[in-house]
C-alpha cells in the first residue's frame, strides 16, 4: 500500500508539470492579452504593467520564473483582481467548490445506491422500470436544464429556497446547487448498482450463501452488496472529475463564488496566472481523488493489489 | 423494448429536424419587431424569443448543429479510439505499455478545462469544437477496444489462425475486427449523447457555437436567461435536447444488453 | 424398485422441473423418483444437461424461479415435504440438516470475505454460537478437513488458497452443522486428479465419522465406483436405471448405462476403438449390441523403427514475472524447463501432467506459437525457430494444432465453411472458389458432419460437433503432424470416445503423427504409443504407454497412476 502511494505521488509530478506547461503555452499562443481593453492605454502605462507582470521578458524566461515560483508554492499575482494573489483567490474559492462537490457526491452515493438496490431487487417489475426510467432521464438531462427548472419550481413559485447566492454556505443556499449537481450522478450510480447487483446475484457464491440458509436480506446485504459496489467505487474517479466540471456551470447559474467561476472569468479575461493556478489545483485534486479511489478499491476487494502492479495510473 | 422505443424516438427527432424547416414560415434570423416574446400560437408554433425570432425554426436548426457535432465528433473518436486500442491490444508487450501509459497521462489532464480554454482563446470555430471533443472522448473508446482486443487475442480461434499460417494483418481484419463490431457500435452510440452534452455545456457557457449559428445548448442558455419573460424559449430546446439524449442512451443500453459479451455471461 | 419411504431420509417422488426459455419450455427433470436412506451414499450419474444438478438444487429449493418451475412431485426429507415448506422453515434446513458442496470451488466462495468468516457464518446462523465460539469451531473444522495451519488459513481470502484447499473450505462449511444429508454436485470435476483423489478420500472419511447420508452427483462413473452404495443413471431428464453399485458395474441393464460404462478408456484392456453409447443404443432408443470387431482388443504396433519427424532439444520457455514501477523482471516461471524428446513418424506421443505443469506451453512452443527462451526444435530436419516469417507460414501447413475449448476455438462471426476455407486460401491459392467449397464439404464429411451445414455458424453446433469442425480446419492444410492440446477434455465421456475414435481413424487414413496432450492418463494410455509425464516444466518419465502403466519408474508417475479412480465398485 505504501508502495502504491509513493509511486502514484511520484507519477503525479510529471503529470502536473505537463498540465502546467500545456496550459502555459496554450495561454500565450492565444490571440489577445490580459490588458486589451476597449479604450487604448497609454504606451507608458502598458510598459509599466508589462514590467510589473514580467510580460516584457522573453517567453521562456517567463516560463522558468513562473515554474520556479510555483514549485515554491507562489502562484503569482492575479491580473484581473489586482489586489489579490492567485493563492488568496484559490484559498477563497476552493473550500466553496469542495464543499459543493463533496455534498453532491455524498448525496449521489446515498440516493444512487438506494435507487439501484430497489431496481435490482425488483428487477423487471414496476419499481425497477420506474427507477430506470428516472435514471435514463436523469442521465439525459444536463444540469443546466435541471437548474432553471428547479429554480422556477422551488425558488420562484414556491419561494422555499433562495434563487441563488452562497451566503457563506448556509444550508438553504446549498440545497438547490447540491441537488442539481448530484442528480445526473444519482442516475449513473443507480444504474451501476443495479447492473452490479444483478450480475453478483447470479454468481455461484450467492448460491452458496443461500445454501447456507441465510435469509434473502442476509444474502443481499452481507454477500452481494459489497462486491456489487466495486464498479461504483471505480466510477467515483470519473464522477469526481465530472462534478468538478459540472460545478463550473452550477457556480455560474447560482452565482456561487467557487473555483469554477474564477476559471471561466479568468479564461475570458486572459488572466494568465489565475487560469494556470486553477488548472493546477484541479489537476492536483483529480490526482489525489483518483489515488483515494484506488486505495479504497484495494481495501474493499482483497483480490486487487498483489498481482496488478502495472496500473500505476488511471 | 428499450431499443425500439429509443430508435423510434431518434427517428422522429431526426425527421423533424431534417424535414421540419421546410414547413417553417420564417427565417431563423429574421427579427419580428412587433412580436417579441410571443407565446406559442398558430403563427409562431414554438413562440418567439425576447428578440422576436421564431423559435420553431431556431430549435430545429440548432438541432441540426447539435446532431452534426454529435455524429462527427463521435466518428473522430471512434476512428482514433478503435485504431489506437486495437493496435495497443494486439501488439502487446512494450508497445502496449507505452501506448496505454500515454492514455493514462492524458486521462489525468483536466481535459474539459483545457477545452474551455481552447474555445475561449481561439474563438468558437465549429471544427475546433468537434476536434477538441472527439480528441478527448477517444480515450474511453481506446481503453475499451484494447481490453476487448486483448481478450480476443487470447482466444483459441485467433491462435488457430496463427497456426494455419495467417498473416497478422489478416488476423486483425478477419478475426479481431468483426468480433469488436458489437462493442464499438454500443460505445459509439453512447458517445453521441456525451458529445452533444459537452457541446451544449460549452455553448451554455457561451463558448460553443456562435451567432448567427445556434445549437440546443446555446438556445437553452438564452432560454434560461429569459425564463421569466419567455419560458417557452427554454422549454422547447431543453425538451428536444433531453429527448435526443434519452433516445441515444436507450439505444446504446439496449444494444449493450444485446451484444456486450460482458453482459451476456451473467445470463 | 426399493423405495421404502417410511425409513428413507430423503425420498423424491415423480419430480418434474421445467425451464422457460426464449425457445419454449424445456423439461429439465422428468418424473424422477429415488430415495436416500440414512447413512447411505447414492450416486446420481449423467452427462451435461441430463438434469442431475437441477435435481440437487430442487431439493434445497435453490432453483431460480422464474425461469425454473417445479411442476409436479414431492421431495420428502425426514417425513416433511420440502416443496410445500415455507421459505422460513426451509432456511432452517439449508446448511443445517441438508448442505451442499458445489462444482466450482473457485467461484463458490465469496471473494471479499475471509474463509474463516464464511465458515463461522453457518455456525452463528444455525447453532447460535458467539463469534468466539464459532471461530474456535471453525479452526477445528478446518483442521478436520485437512487444511494445514488452520489458525492462519482461517484469515486467508479465497484467492489465496489453492483449488483443492478451497474445496476443503467448502466441505468444512457444509459439514459445520453436522448435516444429515450432504449433497455433492460434481465436487471434484474442476480439480486435478491427485487432488480429486484426496477430496474423495476426505468425503469418504467424513461420511464414516459423521454417519451422514450423501447424494453424489457426477458425470464420471469411475469417481463414484468406490463411494456409492447405489447408483441412479439419468439420461435426457429421465432416470433410465437404478441399481446397487455392484450390479450397475457388473451387469448394467439399460443400453445407455452399458454405453456409459464402455466409453471410458480403461488403463488395462483397451479396445481397438472405444465403444460409444451409439454402439448400444440407436437414435430411437432401440438396443443394439456391439459387434465382435468393434470389441477387438487394441494392438499397438511398434513404431520405434520409423524415421524421426520431430526432434526437440533442450527446449526452455520461461515467462518473466515483472514487478515494480518500471516492470523490472524479478524472476521467471519456468513453464518448460530443459525438455528434449523425439517423435517418430506416424506415432502418437502422449504428454500428461496436472494443470500448470507446462504441457500446453510445450505444445505451443514446439509449433512456434509461443517464443522459446532457449533450445531448438527440428521438424523433418528443418530448424523451426530459424525460419523467416514467410517460410514459417509455409511450414505451418505441415504442422497443426487442435485446441481444448470447442467454444473458443472457432470464430463466432465466421461460418463453418469460411473457417475451413481460410487455410485453403493461404496454402492452396491456385484453387478456385468452387474447388475450395468442394474440399471443405469433403472435409466436413470426413469428420462425420453433414456437408450441408457449411453455411451455418458455430453457435448452432454442440461441443462435440464444434471439435469436429476444428479438426476439419486443421486437416484442410493436409498436415503431417498435429498437436492435440486437451482436445477431448471439455467433452462428455461418450462424445469424448467418438472424437478419440475419429482421431485414430484419421491417423490411419492420413498417416498422421500426433502429440496428444491431456491431464487424463487413461485417455493418453488409450491413444498414445509412448507417454511423457510432465511435472514442473520437466519431462520426468518418457516410455512406451504400456511400460508407464505397468512399471512406472518415477515416484510422480506412480502418484498420478494411484490417483486415477479405478472404476471398481467397493465390495459389500
Amino acid at each position: 500500500m505504501m508502495r502504491l502511494l509513493v509511486t502514484r505521488l511520484l507519477w503525479g509530478i510529471p503529470v502536473l508539470w505537463l498540465i502546467l506547461t500545456l496550459t502555459f503555452f496554450l495561454l500565450r499562443a492565444a490571440p489577445g492579452g490580459p490588458f486589451d481593453q476597449e479604450r487604448e492605454l497609454s504606451p507608458e502605462l502598458t510598459a509599466l504593467i508589462a514590467e510589473k507582470y514580467q510580460l516584457d521578458q522573453p517567453l521562456l524566461a517567463q516560463y522558468s520564473s513562473y515554474l520556479t515560483a510555483t514549485i515554491q508554492g507562489d502562484l503569482g499575482p492575479s491580473f484581473q483582481y489586482s489586489d489579490y494573489s492567485v493563492n488568496q483567490l484559490i484559498a477563497l474559492g476552493l473550500p466553496v467548490s469542495l464543499k459543493l462537490g463533496l455534498y453532491a457526491l455524498c448525496l449521489a452515493l446515498v440516493l444512487g445506491v438506494l435507487l439501484g438496490m430497489v431496481a435490482a431487487l425488483y428487477a423487471n417489475k414496476w419499481p425497477d422500470l420506474v427507477a430506470m426510467l428516472l435514471a435514463v432521464i436523469g442521465i439525459s438531462t444536463p444540469n443546466f436544464v435541471i437548474a432553471p427548472l428547479l429554480i422556477v419550481a422551488l425558488a420562484v413559485n414556491l419561494g422555499w429556497l433562495p434563487v441563488g447566492g452562497w451566503s457563506g454556505g448556509q444550508w438553504h443556499y446549498m440545497v438547490l446547487p447540491v441537488l442539481t449537481l448530484s442528480l445526473p450522478y444519482v442516475a449513473a450510480i443507480a444504474r451501476l448498482v443495479r447492473a452490479g447487483l444483478l450480475e453478483v446475484l447470479n454468481q455461484p457464491y450467492i448460491r452458496t450463501a443461500r445454501a447456507k440458509g441465510l435469509s434473502s436480506f442476509g444474502v443481499v446485504f452481507k454477500h452481494a452488496l459489497r462486491p456489487a459496489l466495486m464498479p461504483v467505487v471505480s466510477y467515483l474517479g470519473p464522477a469526481a472529475v465530472g462534478l468538478l466540471t459540472g460545478s463550473v456551470v452550477i457556480e455560474q447559474i447560482f452565482g456561487i463564488p467557487g473555483l469554477g467561476r474564477y476559471f471561466v472569468q479568468g479564461a475570458l479575461n486572459r488572466d494568465y496566472t489565475l487560469v494556470l493556478g486553477v488548472v493546477l489545483v484541479i489537476g492536483l485534486m483529480m490526482l489525489l481523488f483518483n489515488l483515494l479511489v484506488d486505495v479504497l478499491y484495494r481495501w474493499l476487494d482483497p483480490r486487487v493489489g498483489r498481482a496488478t502492479n502495472n496500473r500505476a495510473l488511471s | 423494448m428499450k431499443l425500439k422505443l429509443g430508435a423510434g424516438l431518434l427517428l422522429v427527432i431526426a425527421l423533424v429536424v431534417l424535414i421540419g424547416p421546410m414547413f417553417a414560415a420564417f427565417d431563423a434570423e429574421t427579427i419580428h419587431w412587433d412580436d417579441m416574446a410571443v407565446a406559442p400560437d398558430a403563427v409562431y408554433w414554438m413562440g418567439t424569443d425576447v428578440m422576436g425570432r421564431d423559435l420553431f425554426i431556431r430549435t430545429l436548426q440548432g438541432g441540426r448543429v447539435s446532431l452534426m457535432v454529435g455524429l462527427l465528433a463521435t466518428m473522430v473518436s471512434v476512428f482514433i479510439g478503435v485504431s489506437y486500442g486495437m493496435l495497443a491490444g494486439y501488439m502487446g508487450a512494450s508497445t502496449d505499455a507505452i501506448m496505454m501509459r500515454t492514455v493514462d497521462v492524458l486521462y489525468a489532464l483536466p481535459f474539459l478545462f483545457l477545452v474551455i480554454l481552447l474555445m475561449a482563446f481561439f474563438g468558437q470555430q465549429l471544427w475546433l469544437l468537434f476536434a477538441a471533443i472527439g480528441g478527448y472522448l477517444w480515450l474511453d473508446m481506446a481503453r475499451i477496444v484494447r481490453g476487448q482486443t486483448m481478450a480476443l487475442k487470447a482466444q483459441e480461434f485467433v491462435e488457430a489462425a496463427h497456426a494455419i499460417g495467417q498473416q497478422k494483418r489478416a488476423i486483425l481484419v478477419k478475426h479481431i475486427l468483426p468480433n469488436l463490431r458489437g462493442v464499438v457500435i454500443v460505445y459509439a452510440t453512447l458517445t453521441v449523447p456525451q458529445v452533444i452534452m459537452i457541446e451544449s455545456f460549452l455553448s451554455f457557457l457561451g463558448l460553443g457555437v456562435q451567432e448567427p449559428m445556434t445549437s440546443w445548448g446555446a438556445l437553452v442558455n438564452e432560454g434560461a436567461d429569459n425564463m421569466d419573460l419567455a419560458p417557452w424559449s427554454l422549454w422547447f430546446p431543453a425538451l428536444f435536447l433531453c429527448l435526443t439524449l434519452v433516445g441515444f442512451n436507450s439505444v446504446g443500453d439496449g444494444l449493450r444488453d444485446r451484444w456486450d459479451p460482458s453482459m451476456q455471461k451473467s445470463k | 424398485m426399493t423405495i421404502q419411504s417410511t425409513q428413507a431420509l430423503l425420498s423424491i417422488k415423480d419430480l418434474s422441473v421445467e425451464f422457460t426459455t426464449d425457445a419454449g419450455t424445456v423439461t429439465a427433470v422428468d418424473r424422477l423418483s429415488f430415495a436416500v436412506n440414512p447413512g447411505q451414499t447414492v450416486g446420481l450419474v449423467g452427462e451435461s444437461g441430463s438434469g442431475k444438478s437441477v435435481t440437487a438444487l430442487s431439493i434445497l429449493g435453490l432453483i431460480p424461479q422464474p425461469p425454473g418451475k417445479i411442476t409436479a412431485g414431492q421431495i420428502e426429507f425426514n417425513g416433511t415435504d420440502l416443496l410445500s415448506l415455507p421459505e422460513r422453515q426451509l432456511r432452517k434446513i439449508r446448511g443445517n440438516d441438508i448442505s451442499m458442496v458445489f462444482q466450482e470451488p473457485m467461484t463458490s466462495l465469496n471473494p471479499v470475505f475471509r474463509v474463516g468468516y464464511q465458515i463461522a457464518e453457518v455456525l452463528r446462523l444455525h447453532k447460535k454460537m458467539s463469534k468466539k465460539q464459532a471461530l474456535k469451531r471453525t479452526v477445528e473444522l478446518m483442521d478436520w478437513v485437512g487444511i494445514p495451519e488452520p489458525q492462519r488459513r482461517a484469515r486467508s481470502y479465497p484467492h489465496e488458497l489453492s483449488g483443492g484447499q478451497k474445496q476443503r473450505v467448502m466441505i468444512a462449511m457444509a459439514i459445520a452443522c453436522e448435516p444429515k444429508l450432504l449433497i455433492c454436485d460434481e465436487p471434484t470435476t474442476a480439480l486435478d486428479v491427485t487432488i480429486q483423489q484426496q477430496v474423495l478420500e476426505l468425503l469418504q472419511r467424513l461420511q464414516r465419522e459423521m454417519d451422514m447420508s450423501m447424494l453424489f452427483i457426477t458425470h464420471d462413473l469411475a469417481v463414484i465406483a468406490d463411494l456409492a452404495d447405489e447408483v441412479v443413471v439419468m439420461y435426457r431428464s429421465q432416470k433410465v436405471e437404478q441399481a446397487s453399485t455392484e450390479n450397475m458395474f457388473r451387469h448394467p441393464q439399460h443400453p445407455y448405462s452399458k454405453g456409459l460404462m464402455a466409453c471410458r478408456p480403461q488403463l488395462h484392456d483397451n479396445p481397438r476403438r472405444l465403444l460409444t453409447v451409439a454402439d448400444f443404443m440407436a437414435a430411437d432408443g432401440q438396443e443394439l449390441s456391439p459387434t465382435a470387431e468393434q470389441q477387438a482388443p487394441q494392438v499397438k504396433v511398434d513404431k520405434s523403427s520409423h524415421p524421426v519427424l520431430l526432434e526437440v532439444k533442450q527446449l526452455k520457455t520461461y515467462f518473466p514475472i515483472k514487478s515494480g514501477f518500471f516492470g523490472r523482471i524479478k524472476s521467471h516461471v519456468k513453464a518448460v524447463d530443459d525438455v528434449s524428446f523425439t517423435v517418430k513418424k506416424g506415432e502418437t506421443l502422449g504428454l500428461v501432467g496436472e494443470s500448470g505443469c507446462g504441457k500446453t506451453t510445450l505444445g505451443r512452443t514446439v509449433l512456434n506459437l509461443q517464443a522459446a527462451t532457449a533450445g531448438s526444435v527440428f521438424y523433418d530436419g528443418i530448424d523451426v525457430f530459424a525460419q523467416t516469417p514467410t517460410a514459417m507460414r509455409h511450414l505451418r501447413s505441415r504442422m497443426q494444432i487442435i485446441f481444448q475449448d470447442p467454444y473458443a476455438s472457432l470464430n463466432p462471426r465466421m461460418s463453418v465453411g469460411q473457417t475451413i476455407i481460410e487455410p485453403l486460401c493461404i496454402h492452396q491459392p491456385q484453387l478456385n472458389k468452387q474447388q475450395r467449397w468442394e474440399q471443405a464439404a469433403a472435409l466436413l464429411q470426413q469428420v462425420g458432419l453433414n456437408p450441408d451445414q457449411l453455411n451455418r455458424y458455430p453457435h448452432e453446433f454442440s461441443g462435440g460437433q464444434r471439435q469436429r469442425i476444428a479438426i476439419a480446419r486443421a486437416l484442410a492444410v493436409k498436415p503431417e503432424f498435429i498437436v492435440c492440446d486437451e482436445s477431448v477434455s471439455a467433452l462428455d465421456v461418450s462424445v469424448q470416445a467418438q472424437v478419440l475414435n475419429l482421431l485414430l481413424d484419421l491417423q490411419q487414413q492420413h498417416d498422421l503423427t500426433y502429440i496428444f496432450i491431456s491431464h487424463d492418463l487413461s485417455v493418453v494410455n488409450f491413444i498414445a504409443d509412448r507417454v511423457g509425464v510432465m511435472n514442473q516444466g520437466k519431462i520426468v518419465e518418457l516410455n512406451s504407454a504400456e511400460e508407464i502403466y505397468r512399471n512406472p519408474q518415477n515416484p510422480y508417475t506412480q502418484k498420478l497412476l494411484d490417483a486415477i479412480p479405478k472404476g471398481e465398485p467397493k465390495s459389500i
